[in-house]
């Protein structure tokens, strides 16, 4: 793969060669947060930046969506038969995601698109969309991305990484898409190596400034004994049931789906939803499974920290970009969670 | 206010090896500058984990609905005023409750200073009743506290707790203010149109995680009218008609409820300051019916009681 | 690619009120399109989710046996907002299934082998499909001796009486029907509770299997009585309910530790479950 240099001077270039072939959407300013937007120059990105309040996984995985569309006009032949909502799959780069982002796009790939079903739009967005990551020189005191699979310049999942240097970005593609994208941009020029060996210094200290924490031990935990561990108590008690952390977070995917209707015509939507709601594993008969605090805050945790590495072989689904300890309104932090996790004796591990 | 910190010990260890309460409801030091995580501490060996600073802005309250124990709790001033709204909607007894007042010097604005920050990142804040400094990478800054209070702390005439066991410390001069509504005010001066827009802005950001719905006390309800689905209220995508819907209606729910204690807003994720939809209802109510909530226990809100001279001016 | 969220539509071909108290239904659905049908190949034990346009859509477990060509059947509990505007559809009117969806009873693996059918209430559904699909002529002779016990609260609450009847009266089946308690004295079956006549009825373990469908509380009687006649966790096969919604173990609802009960189940043997938290 390839790697260029594009100069600070020449971003403005370089931005605009991608949009006659893409929509470019970056970090911009949104009120007080920022978010990903669209980007025409260099003057709307909102650099330099730690990251964005809400995860790449909007891009992908809108808050809300049509999915269908029916009539319900008696006097319509097609009453009542349940129609796709036409939508439209433009090219789309994103350019300055983080590194954990990306990594955390790939971990939820594995549920949306797998043999047996695939969820189209997240599929079609997927294929559409190229990812220019931008690594992490001075990564947070709440990001803990080496500890969870990832890293300030991890590569899992992007199709360009770009280190900043001094005067200019080294770019670096790292799949087909992202040679395609480098190779027909303007602005770039020949990659030296002095260039390359400066991001490699810069890639070195920014990992080695991060927090080790340990989760080697998670995957050879007995689940069940995991599960009936006595901090459970503990660690839920502050919590409020908020969606805070679950819609934060680029590894959270749980939705709803919901009919609305508007007169003679409605849709079927999709919204986000949280396993930390009460009301999310409520049966028709009344019966709530999860019906305690307790059990919904330990099912976030078990799910991300234990039952998806039972059940892929991979993971934890986390990444470690810690918005969700820098969100939650009552600072339950799911550093200390995995420490205790992690540090729990069970008997050997049992995968389901 | 720091040296609550010993005495709050103190006084839940007492109470707790003396079996007088259950357990303790305070603040465990945050794990992230400016934050602390509400903790309850059921062994007299663990009241170190206790812990009071200028972070400590999430009520307390939210945590006693309908709890069976005894439990000895924290409280500031508009902490005690929900417990005391608490009381007269039956969500706890009196009797239960050991209450430890907290008289408030006002908690800091964490989102505010992050803001003044901009990139740069805190990674140490220490806090006294004069200053705020902040460390971190290349960085080094001292605030004025009096400056950067929470918006609901800048305007607290109740900073002392209005029911309680016993002090931390001896009650506060309450701040005298000419004007605690003059961001309402401002509102209200506004065209329809101008209101409709800044309402519209204000809201955009809404991801209906309901963190302010959770984090506050008055939201007690199993099933909260947004969540209803025979019949359905309320939308639950993130449709303006919705989210508007969901905020205006909870302001509503909180009208001569709400003490104003800005726990809604210190949890919003988003930032988005609900606080002018609750306050100008608690004006309204201030207004024509000279109540203020949480102040007596054994009177009921007006929006709960009907009186024949009950204003009825704005009923069309 | 197809969109796995969309369903086939069907017409209502007929209605007919099960149970005494009206509240349980069974919908005979035609596909609209032949095409639909070919493509809905199922086996005993899976489910779809019933779609209505503006309402929502229900996960229902099959009661037709993939046997009977033409046609789905469903039986449908009137609990909410959906299954309510359900009930008051009528004869004609279309809407949507889903699926198959979930896995099935392993009734492959269990050729040669005695099988024991125990059911409560209105999760008998799935049961039927089960027993239709094996007194089948063409399937009957794979299996070793069956024996079904069902049970219902009264007389009024049990649901394919027609067929109930028509099953006691054959020589391939063990029937063992029971109710809770019987006003009616021309009531000549079973009185008991269902685990109760289970301990009663339930023959040798040995080369057997169990597959159990119930509400939660009768599983919990029923499973200890089984495990008494030899039963192992094994060899006792249930099907979870559990609130789905999309059904395709995307959307995340009805996770249970590492499976999703709409995916990698509903039907799990009582070895799985006993290594899955009790959150359902």
């Amino acid at each position: 793969m390839t790697s260029v240099i594009i100069a600070k001077s020449k971003l403005n270039d370089f931005l605009a060669s991608l949009k006659s072939g893409y929509q470019v959407l970056g970090p911009i300013h949104q009120g007080d947060m920022i978010a990903f937007g669209p980007v025409n120059k260099v003057e709307d990105l909102a650099l330099p930046y730690s990251n964005t309040r809400l995860s790449i996984k909007s891009v992908f995985f809108p808050q809300s969506e049509r999915m269908f569309g029916y009539s319900l006009d008696k006097e319509d032949a097609d009453a009542g038969i349940i129609k796709e909502t036409p939508k439209e799959y433009p090219n789309r780069v994103v350019f300055g995601l983080r590194p954990c982002d990306a990594k955390a796009v790939t971990l939820v790939d594995v549920n949306m698109d797998n043999p047996q079903y695939q969820d189209p739009w997240w599929v079609k967005r997927r294929e559409t969309t190229t990812l220019i990551g931008l690594g992490c020189e001075h990564p947070c005191s709440t990001c803990f991305c080496t500890s969870m699979g990832s890293g300030p310049f991890d590569e899992t999942g992007l199709d360009v990484l770009l280190t900043e240097l001094p005067d200019a970005y080294l770019a670096k593609s790292l799949t087909p898409k992202g040679e395609q994208l480098l190779k027909q941009a303007k602005g770039t020029d020949a990659a030296s190596p002095a260039g390359e060996k400066t991001a490699a210094e810069i890639k070195t200290k920014a990992e080695q400034a991060l927090p080790k924490l340990e989760t080697a031990k998670l995957k050879d935990k007995n689940m069940m004994e995991l599960f009936n561990a006595r901090f459970w108590e503990r660690v839920q008690f502050a919590c409020i049931n908020c969606g805070a952390c679950t819609f934060l977070c680029p590894t959270c995917w749980c939705f709803d789906i919901q009919d609305e209707v508007s007169k003679k015509a409605g849709d079927r939507i999709r919204n986000w939803d949280s396993c930390m709601f009460p009301l999310f594993t409520l049966h028709g008969t009344g019966h709530n499974p999860r019906d305690h605090k307790v059990q919904r805050v330990r099912q976030r945790f078990m799910h991300k920290l234990k039952y998806y590495i039972d059940k892929y072989g991979d993971g934890p689904a986390c990444v470690g970009c810690g918005r969700c300890v820098q969100a939650c309104p009552v600072n339950i932090d799911i550093r200390n969670v995995i420490t205790l996790m992690n540090e729990y004796q069970t008997s050997a591990g049992t995968k389901a | 206010m720091l040296e609550y910190v010993d005495k709050i010990r103190d006084i839940a260890r007492r109470l707790l090896s003396e079996n007088k309460v259950d357990v303790v409801i305070g603040f465990r030091q945050g794990s992230v500058p400016m934050m602390s995580e509400p903790a309850v501490i059921s062994r007299p060996e663990d009241v170190d984990e206790l812990y009071w600073d200028y972070n400590c802005g999430i009520n307390l309250t939210n945590y006693l609905t309908k709890r069976p124990d005894r439990i000895g709790i924290v409280a500031k001033g508009c902490d005690s005023r929900n417990i005391v709204t608490h009381m007269v909607e039956n969500q706890i007894k009196r009797e239960q409750l050991y209450i430890i007042g907290a008289p408030c010097h006002g908690m800091i604005d964490r989102s505010r200073i992050l803001a003044a920050l901009g990139d740069q990142e805190p990674t140490k804040v220490v806090v006294n009743d004069s200053e705020i400094v902040v460390t971190g990478p290349g960085l080094e800054r001292k605030f004025d506290r009096k400056e950067y209070l929470q918006n609901n702390c800048a305007t607290c005439i109740h900073r002392n707790p209005v029911i309680y066991d016993e002090l931390l410390a001896a009650p506060v001069e309450e701040q005298k203010l000419t004007n605690r509504y003059a961001d309402v005010e401002k509102i209200e001066a506004m065209s329809p149109d101008d209101k409709w827009a800044f309402f519209d802005k204000m809201l955009a950001p809404c991801i209906r995680c309901y963190a302010c719905r959770n984090a506050c006390p008055l939201c007690y309800c199993p099933t909260c009218f947004v969540d209803e689905a025979r019949p359905q209220w309320v939308g639950k995508s993130i449709d303006p008609t919705d989210v508007r819907t969901f905020h205006f209606l909870r302001a509503y729910h909180c009208a001569g409820r709400c003490t104003d204690c800005g726990a809604c807003e210190r949890a919003c994720p988003v930032n988005i300051p609900v606080r002018l939809l609750t306050k100008k209802l608690n004006k309204d109510v201030e207004d024509l019916y000279g109540f203020e909530p949480g102040m007596v226990p054994d009177v009921r809100p007006p929006l709960d009681v009907y009186r024949p001279d009950d204003p009825g001016g704005f009923i069309k | 690619m197809g969109n796995p969220y969309l369903p086939y539509p069907v017409r209502i071909d007929e209605i007919i009120t099960e149970t005494e108290d009206k509240n349980l239904k069974t919908f005979k659905f035609v596909f609209l399109n032949p095409a639909d049908e070919q493509a809905f190949k199922y086996e005993p034990g899976q489910f779809a989710e019933l779609s209505i346009a503006g309402k929502g859509e229900i996960p229902i477990g099959i009661a037709s046996s993939p046997t009977e060509t033409g046609f789905l059947k469903f039986t449908v509990n009137k609990v909410g907002l959906v299954t309510s505007h359900l009930h008051n559809m009528s004869v004609g009117d279309i809407m949507g299934v889903r699926g198959p969806l979930g896995n099935w009873y392993p009734l492959k693996q269990l050729e040669g082998k005695n099988i024991v059918i125990v059911g409560g209430g209105f999760a008998f559904t799935t049961l039927r499909s089960t027993i239709v699909y094996l007194l089948q002529p063409e399937n009957r002779s794979r299996f070793g001796d069956i024996t079904v016990i069902y049970g219902a609260r009264t007389p009024g609450m049990l649901l394919y009486k027609d067929e109930l009847a028509a099953w006691e009266q054959r020589s391939d089946i063990h029937m063992h029907i029971t109710v809770d308690r019987a006003d009616d004295p021309t009531w000549k079956y079973n009185v008991g509770f269902v685990p109760a006549i289970t301990e009663q009825k339930a023959p040798s373990a040995e080369n057997a299997v169990a597959i159990v469908c119930g509400p939660p509380i009768m599983i919990k009687f029923t499973q200890p009585v089984l495990e008494k006649v030899g039963f192992t966790p094994e060899t006792i096969i249930m099907s979870l309910e559990m609130r789905m919604k999309c059904g395709i173990g995307i959307c995340g609802r009805c996770n249970l530790g590492t499976e999703y009960v709409c995916k990698d189940g509903p039907v799990f043997t009582l070895a799985q479950l006993n290594n899955l938290p009790k959150e359902y």
